[in-house]
C-alpha cells in the first residue's frame, strides 16, 4: 500500500507519468520515452528499444537500410567489438534478437529480473556509438544478400507479395520490400550506414519498453543513469508520402517455379492512424469485418470456402489496424485442385457482396467479440507480446492505451457499421489482384494446369 | 471461491521463490491416463494438452495416418458436423487445435476459466476426444488438403531437404517416414482404418493429460477425470524398435530452381532419456545450439558471411531422434559452406570445447533457466514432455545443477562415442552455380 502511495506521489509531483492499470510511463530529460510494465508471474523481464524507423522512412535507391543497420548494431561500438554485444547477453542466461518492420526497428533482450542493468548498458551504448566498420559491412551485406534469398528470391509467395505491393503503392513508402531490393542490398556504403545511424538513432526517437517483474521507479532510476546522459538528436522530418487516389482495379501475374497457384487481393483501406474523428470506428468495423471472414474455424472463410463449396486449400482475411500509413485489407489463398483462381475470386467476392447486402447476424458477432475478450486474456501469458503491443502503438505514433481500449472498441462495433465499411471500401477502384502463375519446377514439363486465368 | 483462489496463489508463489520451478502434481485418472497439472491462478485461463502416442512412428504401412486421424477428431463427433463444433468453441472464445508428429498426436485446449466458457469448451473438448464420428466428406476433403500440402513441399527447398534427410537417416525405420505422408499412401487410406487406429492408440493407457491455469487441485481432477471418462482403457503402445546406426556416408544433390542450395547434414542423435543427454545437449550449445554465439555461427556467418541463418540441433525423441547442421548458401558457395560446417564439426570433436566456452555455455543455460518457465503454455511444453517420455519429476528441478556438471572430458567423450564425421548424410537440394 506503502508503495503504492509513493508511486502515485512520483507520478505527480516528480516526473510527467501516467499509470494506467499496471504501467508506468516516463520521459527522460533527452526525450528518452519508457514504459514499464509490470507483471510479477515469473521472474524476468523483457527489454526492448524501439527506434522510430523502418522502411517506410526509406527513399529508392536506399531500400532495406534499416534493416541492415539493425544488423550492423550487433557489429561493434566505441568500447564493444564485433559480436561481444551478444556474447555479453548469453553470458547473462539472456536471450535476443532485433526485428524491422515498415513503421519501426526494435532491438530486445529477456533477461532474469536482476539482470536488466546488463541490457541497459548495452543498448545506451550502441544508441550513440555504433561503429560502422568497412570490412563488417561487406560481409554483413552477403549476409543479408542471403537472407533476401532465402525469404523472398527462392519462395513463390513472397515475390508475389512483393510485386503486390509494389503494384498496389505508387508514391506510399509501403511499396517497397522492408528487407529492401537486392540491387540496393548490394550497394549500400558505410557513409550511408553512418548517416542513417546519426538521423534516427538517438533517445528523443526511441522508446524503451520493460515488462516483468520489476519495480518501475527501479527501472526509472536505471534508465536515467545509463540513457540520462545521452545526447538527444534533431531527427529527419519525415514527409507525409499520402498515397495517391487509386483510380481503378489492378491487376499483375508474377511467374515463378511453383506447384501451386496462389493469389493475393488487397483494397486500399484507412488504419487507426490516419482516420478522422467522424470515422474513428472504421477501422474497428474493418476489424470485426475480417473477424468474420476469417476468425476462427466458425467463420465464413472456413466455413464456406474451405468447407461447403471447397473451392479452397487455404484462405485467409488479414488487417491490421495499427499502422504508420493507410495500408490495405488482404484476402490470399490457393485453391483446391480442380478449382482456379478465378473460382476462388468469384467466392471470395460472394462473400464481400453478401456483407455488402446483409447485415452481419447477432451471433457472429457475439463470436466475434468473445474471441477478442478471451484473446485479450491470453496474450497477457506472453511477457514478450505485452512489451510488443506497447512498443508497436507508441512507435506508430499512438497511445500504448489504445491497447486498453481495443477489446471496447471491438465491442461497440455494429451489424450496421460492418455492412457499411464493406460498402465503402470493398469497391474496384481501390482494389489490386495479384496471381502466381506457376512455372514448371524441372524446366522440363509444364507446371499443373491450373483452369482459366480470367476470372474476378 | 475467491478465498480458495487465493490460498493456492500463495502457494504458487512460495513454491516460486522457494525452488526454481513451480511444483508439478501428478496422478493418475480411473481409467489409467496420467495426469501433470501446474497451478496458475493470476490469469483467468487454463491450458489442457492431452498427448497420445499415437504419431506417425505409428503409422506402418500406411504413411499419413496418424496425421489424417488426428486431423479428423474435430471435424464430427457426437453427431456433431464441423461448423458446429467450430462454433461450439469459438463462442465463448476456446482455442482448439490438433497436431501430430512422430512420437505424439495432440489435442488442445485453451479457454477461459469463467464457468460459462470453461463447461462448454470442457464438454465440446471431450466429445472431440472420445466421440469422433470420422465424417466421410470430411475425410475426402482432408485427405485432398494433404495431397495438396505435399504439393507445396515441392516448392520448397527446405522441405525437400527435410524428407530426403529423414528418409536416407532412417532408412527402414519408422521415423524415416513424413507425418504427412505420401502421394501414394495418402490415396490408399480408409476411414476404416483411422477409425481402427483411433480405437488402438487414443486410449486411457496411452495418454498424457497436462493442465496448467487457475484451478485448484480438486478441480484439476474433475476436469482430467472429466476428459478422460470416454476413453477406453486400452493399453500403451509398444516400444519402437531401435534405431540403427548409419553405415556409411551418403550425400544427396537434388535439383531445384532457386538461387540458394539449402543443406541438411547429420546422423542418429540421442534420445529423450539419453545417458549422454546433458553431455551432448551442453556441446552442441557451444557448437550451433546458442545462435549468433556458436562456433557454427562465427565461422559461417560472422566470420565468412555464407549464411543468414546457420545451426545445429539434436532433436531427442522416444527413440534415437536426429542430429541435424543446416545452413542456405548462394548455389556457388555451397561446397565451400559445407566444408567450413564440417571442418568446425571435425574441430568441436576432436578438442572439444575451450574451458572459456563451457563456462559461457553454462551461464547461458542456467543464466536464463526462468526464461523457460514464464507462461504458462511454456509450462504445459514441459509438463507434456516430461510426461510423454516419462522423465522424472524433478526433471526442471535438478536441470542446472545437471548442466553445472557437465565437464569438457565428457563432453569430449560423448562425442567421440556418439558423432562420427565420417558418417553423415548429407542432402543439397538447390540450383547451378549462375
Amino acid at each position: 500500500m506503502l508503495t503504492k502511495f509513493k508511486k502515485i506521489i512520483g507520478l505527480l509531483f516528480i516526473v510527467p507519468a501516467v499509470v494506467s492499470a499496471n504501467v508506468s510511463e516516463y520521459q527522460l530529460d533527452n526525450g528518452l520515452k519508457l514504459i514499464v510494465k509490470e507483471d510479477h508471474r515469473a521472474p524476468v523481464v523483457v527489454s526492448q528499444v524501439w527506434y522510430k524507423v523502418g522502411s517506410s522512412y526509406e527513399h529508392n535507391g536506399i531500400t532495406g537500410i534499416s534493416h541492415v543497420l539493425e544488423h550492423m548494431m550487433f557489429k561493434g561500438t566505441e568500447n564493444l567489438g564485433p559480436n561481444e554485444f551478444s556474447q555479453i547477453i548469453a553470458a547473462n542466461g539472456g536471450r535476443e534478437n532485433a526485428f524491422t518492420g515498415r513503421d519501426y526497428t526494435a532491438y530486445f533482450q529477456t533477461l532474469e529480473k536482476d539482470r536488466l542493468e546488463v541490457s541497459f548498458r548495452l543498448e545506451a551504448e550502441r544508441m550513440r556509438k555504433l561503429v560502422i566498420d568497412e570490412a563488417e559491412l561487406l560481409k554483413e551485406r552477403e549476409v543479408v544478400a542471403e537472407e533476401r534469398r532465402m525469404r523472398t528470391e527462392d519462395n513463390p509467395h513472397s515475390l508475389v507479395r512483393e510485386a503486390f505491393n509494389a503494384t498496389a503503392f505508387v508514391n506510399s513508402p509501403y511499396h517497397h520490400p522492408v528487407i529492401g531490393w537486392m540491387s540496393d542490398i548490394n550497394h549500400y556504403q558505410a557513409s550511408d550506414l553512418r548517416q542513417w545511424y546519426q538521423n534516427w538513432y538517438a533517445p528523443n526517437n526511441a522508446t524503451v519498453v520493460i515488462v516483468g517483474d520489476v519495480e518501475p521507479e527501479a527501472v526509472y532510476a536505471l534508465a536515467k543513469t545509463y540513457f540520462g546522459p545521452l545526447k538527444p538528436e534533431t531527427t529527419a522530418q519525415v514527409k507525409p508520402q499520402i498515397e495517391v487516389e487509386q483510380r481503378g482495379k489492378r491487376t499483375i501475374e508474377v511467374k515463378a517455379p511453383a506447384e501451386l497457384p496462389y493469389m493475393m487481393m488487397g483494397w486500399k483501406v484507412p488504419v487507426v492512424n490516419t482516420v478522422d474523428q467522424e470515422q474513428a470506428w472504421h477501422p474497428y468495423a474493418l476489424e470485426m469485418l475480417a473477424g468474420i471472414l476469417d476468425g476462427g474455424s466458425s467463420a465464413r472463410f472456413s466455413r464456406h470456402l474451405v468447407r461447403g463449396d471447397e473451392v479452397a486449400a487455404s484462405v485467409g482475411a488479414g488487417y491490421g489496424l495499427f499502422s504508420r500509413l493507410a495500408d490495405m485489407f488482404l484476402v490470399v489463398g490457393t485453391p483446391v485442385k480442380g478449382k482456379s483462381i478465378a473460382d476462388l475470386q468469384l467466392a471470395v467476392m460472394a462473400q464481400i457482396e453478401r456483407l455488402q447486402t446483409e447485415l452481419v447476424s447477432e451471433k457472429e458477432l457475439r463470436r466475434i467479440k468473445a474471441q477478442v475478450v478471451a484473446n485479450a486474456v491470453y496474450e497477457r501469458d506472453s511477457v514478450f507480446y505485452q512489451a510488443m503491443q506497447i512498443g508497436m502503438l507508441e512507435t506508430i505514433g499512438l497511445d500504448w492505451q489504445l491497447s486498453d481500449q481495443y477489446v471496447d472498441n471491438v465491442q461497440a462495433v455494429t451489424a450496421e457499421q460492418v455492412q457499411a465499411v464493406a460498402k465503402h471500401y470493398f469497391q474496384d477502384e481501390g482494389l489490386t489482384v495479384a496471381e502466381l502463375v506457376p512455372m514448371p519446377l524441372d524446366g522440363n514439363r509444364p507446371a499443373a494446369s491450373i483452369g482459366g486465368r480470367h476470372g474476378y | 471461491m475467491a478465498t480458495k483462489l487465493l490460498g493456492l496463489w500463495f502457494g504458487l508463489f512460495i513454491a516460486v521463490s522457494v525452488h526454481a520451478s513451480p511444483t508439478i502434481e501428478h496422478w493418475q485418472t480411473t481409467n489409467g491416463a496420467r495426469v501433470y497439472f501446474v497451478p496458475a491462478a493470476e490469469l483467468a485461463m487454463i491450458d489442457i494438452t492431452v498427448a497420445f502416442d499415437a504419431g506417425a512412428a505409428r503409422d506402418g504401412t500406411q504413411s499419413g495416418l496418424a496425421l489424417l486421424t488426428n486431423a479428423m477428431l474435430n471435424e464430427g463427433a457426437a453427431g456433431l458436423d464441423t461448423d458446429q463444433i467450430a462454433a461450439e468453441f469459438e463462442d465463448v472464445g476456446a482455442q482448439f487445435s490438433n497436431s501430430s508428429q512422430r512420437d505424439m498426436a495432440i489435442l488442445s485446449l485453451r479457454t477461459l476459466t469463467a464457468q460459462s466458457a470453461l463447461e462448454p469448451a470442457l464438454a465440446m473438448f471431450s466429445q472431440v476426444l472420445t466421440q469422433p464420428d470420422f465424417p466421410v466428406d470430411s475425410f475426402k476433403r482432408i485427405q485432398k488438403q494433404m495431397l495438396i500440402g505435399l504439393q507445396a513441399e515441392k516448392q520448397s527447398p527446405a522441405a525437400i531437404s527435410s524428407r530426403a534427410f529423414y528418409a536416407n537417416l532412417y532408412d527402414e525405420h519408422p521415423y524415416s517416414a513424413m507425418p504427412a505422408g505420401n502421394e501414394k499412401s495418402l490415396t490408399q487410406l480408409s476411414i476404416d482404418s483411422l477409425k481402427a487406429f483411433y480405437q488402438q492408440y487414443y486410449v486411457a493407457k496411452n495418454a498424457v493429460i497436462v493442465l496448467v491455469g487457475a484451478v485448484d487441485i480438486t478441480q484439476a481432477k474433475q476436469i482430467s477425470e472429466g476428459i478422460a471418462a470416454g476413453l477406453s482403457t486400452g493399453n500403451a503402445a509398444q516400444a519402437l524398435a531401435p534405431v540403427k546406426s548409419l553405415i556409411a556416408d551418403k550425400t544427396i544433390k537434388i535439383d531445384h530452381p532457386s538461387s540458394q542450395t539449402h543443406i541438411v547434414m547429420g546422423q542418429v542423435g540421442m534420445s529423450r532419456a539419453d545417458a549422454d543427454y546433458f553431455a551432448l545437449y551442453v556441446g552442441n550449445h557451444i557448437l550451433g545450439g546458442s545462435g549468433l554465439v556458436s562456433q557454427l555461427s562465427n565461422e559461417v556467418r560472422e566470420k565468412r558471411g555464407l549464411s543468414y541463418s546457420v545451426y545445429s540441433y539434436f532433436r531427442p525423441m522416444r527413440q534415437l531422434g536426429p542430429y541435424q547442421f543446416g545452413l542456405q548458401t548462394r548455389n556457388d558457395q555451397a561446397e565451400e559452406a559445407l566444408n567450413v560446417m564440417k571442418n568446425t564439426l571435425q574441430n568441436f570433436s576432436d578438442k572439444g570445447p575451450t574451458k572459456a566456452e563451457l563456462i559461457a555455455a553454462k551461464q547461458n543455460i542456467t543464466g536464463g533457466f526462468a526464461l523457460r518457465l514464464d507462461s504458462n503454455s511454456k509450462i504445459a511444453n514441459y509438463l507434456a514432455m516430461i510426461g510423454f517420455y516419462d522423465l522424472p519429476l524433478d526433471y526442471l528441478d535438478s536441470f542446472k545443477s545437471k548442466v553445472n556438471a557437465v565437464t569438457i572430458e565428457q563432453i569430449k567423450d560423448a562425442y567421440s562415442r556418439r558423432v562420427d564425421v565420417d558418417k553423415m548424410i548429407t542432402v543439397l537440394v538447390g540450383g547451378k552455380a549462375e
